[in-house]
């Protein structure tokens, strides 16, 4: 039901327009539920549990951010709302629609931006994206009008009749998002839009997807660039082995850590892995919190992470604590907290550190 | 704004709408691999002079039907292993598609499985039409007098395109199933060699051993030979010709139907 007619017709009643309607703005454009998903297992292997419980809401006209390391299960969750595969378990709609059972409202409804490339490299760029509209049933002077328009967006306007196989990284992820939003789609799906992209690639990436969100348009973006859920998210969820691990605007999710994260690296008696042992990191935590401002510790290898209320002003108590162990600090650094901290508070590891993610080559990299 | 966004989607894309859009993608590939195009229509040049010399005394072999040349006796022979050995890699571009995102995209749109199917079909059938004139026009240089004139040669043609539609399904179905180029090479292999073998393309039925006779009769390139075959003959039987070429309209359209199906597999994998 196109709500035009009908809020034409209200505004001559002279009554607000109600917002009704499954795909309408009050209800929420992604809704996912318990989704679990298991692969069988590649010759012999056990079966991989990609999902095992996720669910997260993604309110209308917002953008989401599926933040987490490599396997975490990201581009299985977008395959299952973009009705590429079915969940095992579970409930997902978008656009109001149930992903499983209608499917076909739910392809109308949505434009992909898959993590490989969808762009076929044996057409021009134009041709690739007269070709998504006509499946969307957009013809004629009204594609090639849309086409172009979109060229212009995306600067592809000078490439545009050049094979796609010519154009580089950027060119290709920025044709991949005009595909993907040929016939105006209400939800956009983008996994890992700038991943192997170069830096002045990626930030033009990122002023595009911001520009796209003034429209109204909702978006769903995975990433396992901390930086760009921060910048680009309303809202993110933490995914970590097939699960939501937390979920919440990087603001609130940063400031319910309270205090700045302070960040130690250790020197002195540190045994074969390379930290202090194990008594001398019990002696440390009790030391350390016992000073007022300093909330949380955690000993990971030499590094010493831990939250404290005013980290410049509580140093030197810091540093006679650690001092006190027969330890001694080769370094530090105090931060205000970024995701990464979230990430450190709730999976139990820096994300950086442990995932290699800024190298966007390593896919399946310690898994 | 959002009222725009959410408001109003496309008017839904109808099957010729998209059909046509899939098929132009194809097109619009053979005219840029003019590489591809010429070794294409190169098979259809070296075959029939190839196994005419080849196999030129099947034509003295006795019980061989005397009445004509082994040229004429061969050309719908010819015209049905070029549209295996074409239609039999159909399912080739669908694995390229699956390995770079193409697929994806595809199958996230609402094109209808049986435009995604019915495009690629499309255009083997407009590949073996090209092809098909070019080995009954050669054959005719080379000589052979086709009796029943251009009705026959289109007979022929229907033949030849039904079979390239049901190879063509075959292939893609077996691409969704396998998912990958090394399979499926070994599986087209595996049936189209003797499928083009265990008929009666370079030789009579009547003159094979006895149970290559026998599977022959019914393998459907068979059919697609002796329909045109018959068609092309100096009294052609049409009832002979026209249940053959039924039979091969059906398995074309069963095995399209099977590949569309087979989307669904493919999805359960990913
Ligand atoms: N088609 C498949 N068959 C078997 N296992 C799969 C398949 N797709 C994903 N997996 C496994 O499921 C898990 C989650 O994969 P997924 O692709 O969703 O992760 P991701 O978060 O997108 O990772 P990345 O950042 O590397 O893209 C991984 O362990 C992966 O190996
Ligand atoms: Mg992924």
């Amino acid at each position: 039901m196109p709500p035009t007619s009908s809020s034409a017709i209200r505004t001559v009643a002279d009554e607000p327009p109600k917002r009704l309607s499954a795909s309408g703005s009050a209800a929420p454009a992604v809704e996912a539920h318990e989704l679990v998903k298991t692969y069988p297992g590649r010759r012999g292997a056990p079966p991989v549990r990609a999902l095992s419980g996720a669910g997260f809401t993604v309110p209308a006209g917002t953008v989401f951010g599926l933040l987490g390391p490599n396997g975490a299960g990201k581009s299985t969750t977008v395959r299952i709302l973009t009705t590429l595969t079915s969940p095992d378990g579970g409930r997902a709609s978008v656009a109001g629609y149930d992903v499983r059972r209608q499917a076909g409202r739910v392809r109308r409804a949505i434009g992909v931006v898959t993590q490989k490339s969808g762009v076929d490299p044996e057409a021009t760029g134009r041709e690739n994206l007269v070709l998504q509209a006509y499946l969307h049933g957009l013809t004629g002077r009204a594609a090639r009008s849309r086409v172009s328009e979109l060229l212009d967006q995306f600067d592809l306007a000078a490439p545009a009749d050049r094979l796609a196989r010519t154009y580089s990284g950027g060119m290709l992820r920025r044709l991949d998002v005009a595909i993907g939003l040929v016939h105006r789609p209400a939800v956009l799906f983008l996994d890992e839009p700038t991943t192997g992209l170069d830096p002045q690639a990626r930030s033009a990436m990122w002023a595009e997807i911001s520009r796209l969100t003034t429209e109204g348009l909702t978006i769903l973006l995975t990433t396992h660039y901390l930086e760009e859920a921060d910048r680009l998210a309303a809202r993110v969820a933490l995914i970590e082995g097939g699960r939501i691990v937390v979920e919440g605007s990087p603001d609130g999710l940063k400031s319910e850590l309270r205090g700045d994260a302070l960040e130690l690296e250790l020197a002195g008696e540190l045994d074969d892995s390379g930290g202090p042992g194990p008594a001398a990191v019990t002696r440390l935590r009790e030391r350390l919190l016992a000073l007022d401002a300093v909330h949380e510790v955690r000993v990971v290898g030499r590094r010493l992470h831990a939250r404290v209320a005013d980290g410049a002003g509580t140093l030197p108590a810091v540093f006679a604590a650690v001092g006190g162990t027969g330890l001694a600090v080769s370094s530090a650094t105090v931060a205000r907290p970024s995701l990464d901290d979230v990430y450190l508070r709730y999976v139990g590891h820096r994300f950086t550190a442990d995932t290699g993610a800024g190298t966007g080559t390593a896919r399946e990299a310690g898994r | 704004m959002t009222a725009e966004l959410t408001a109003t989607p496309a008017p839904e894309a109808s099957f010729g709408t998209q059909f046509g859009a899939v098929l132009m993608r194809h097109l619009r590939l053979l005219g840029r691999q003019p590489a591809y195009l010429s070794i294409s229509l190169m098979q259809a040049v070296i075959w029939l002079p190839l196994f005419g010399s080849l196999f030129r005394h099947v034509a003295d072999v006795p019980g061989f039907d005397g009445g004509r040349s082994y040229l004429g006796y061969l050309t719908p022979g010819v015209v049905a292993m070029t549209a295996l050995f074409t239609s039999g890699w159909a399912g080739m571009g669908f694995i390229q598609d699956m390995e770079g995102g193409v697929m994806d995209r595809l199958l996230t749109s609402p094109a209808r499985r049986g435009a995604l199917v019915a495009g690629p079909i499309a255009y083997q059938a407009v590949m073996i039409t090209i092809q098909t004139v070019i080995i009954v026009v050669l054959g005719w240089a080379l000589g052979t007098h086709f009796r029943s004139g251009p009705a026959g040669a289109l007979v022929l043609l229907v033949a030849a395109v039904l079979l390239a539609a049901f190879i063509s399904g075959l292939s893609i179905t077996l691409a969704l199933l396998v998912r990958n180029e090394e399979s499926l090479i070994a599986a087209s292999q595996f049936i189209v060699l003797p499928l083009t073998f265990l008929s009666s393309a370079m030789m009579p039925r009547d003159l094979l051993p006895g149970w290559i006779a026998t599977v022959a009769r019914y393998n459907p390139v068979d059919w697609a030979i002796t329909a045109g075959r018959e068609a092309l003959g100096a009294d052609p039987d049409w009832t002979a010709a026209g249940w053959r070429l039924g039979a091969l309209a059906a398995l074309a359209v069963a095995t399209g139907a099977l590949a569309a199906r087979a989307f669904r597999t493919y999805q359960r994998s990913l």
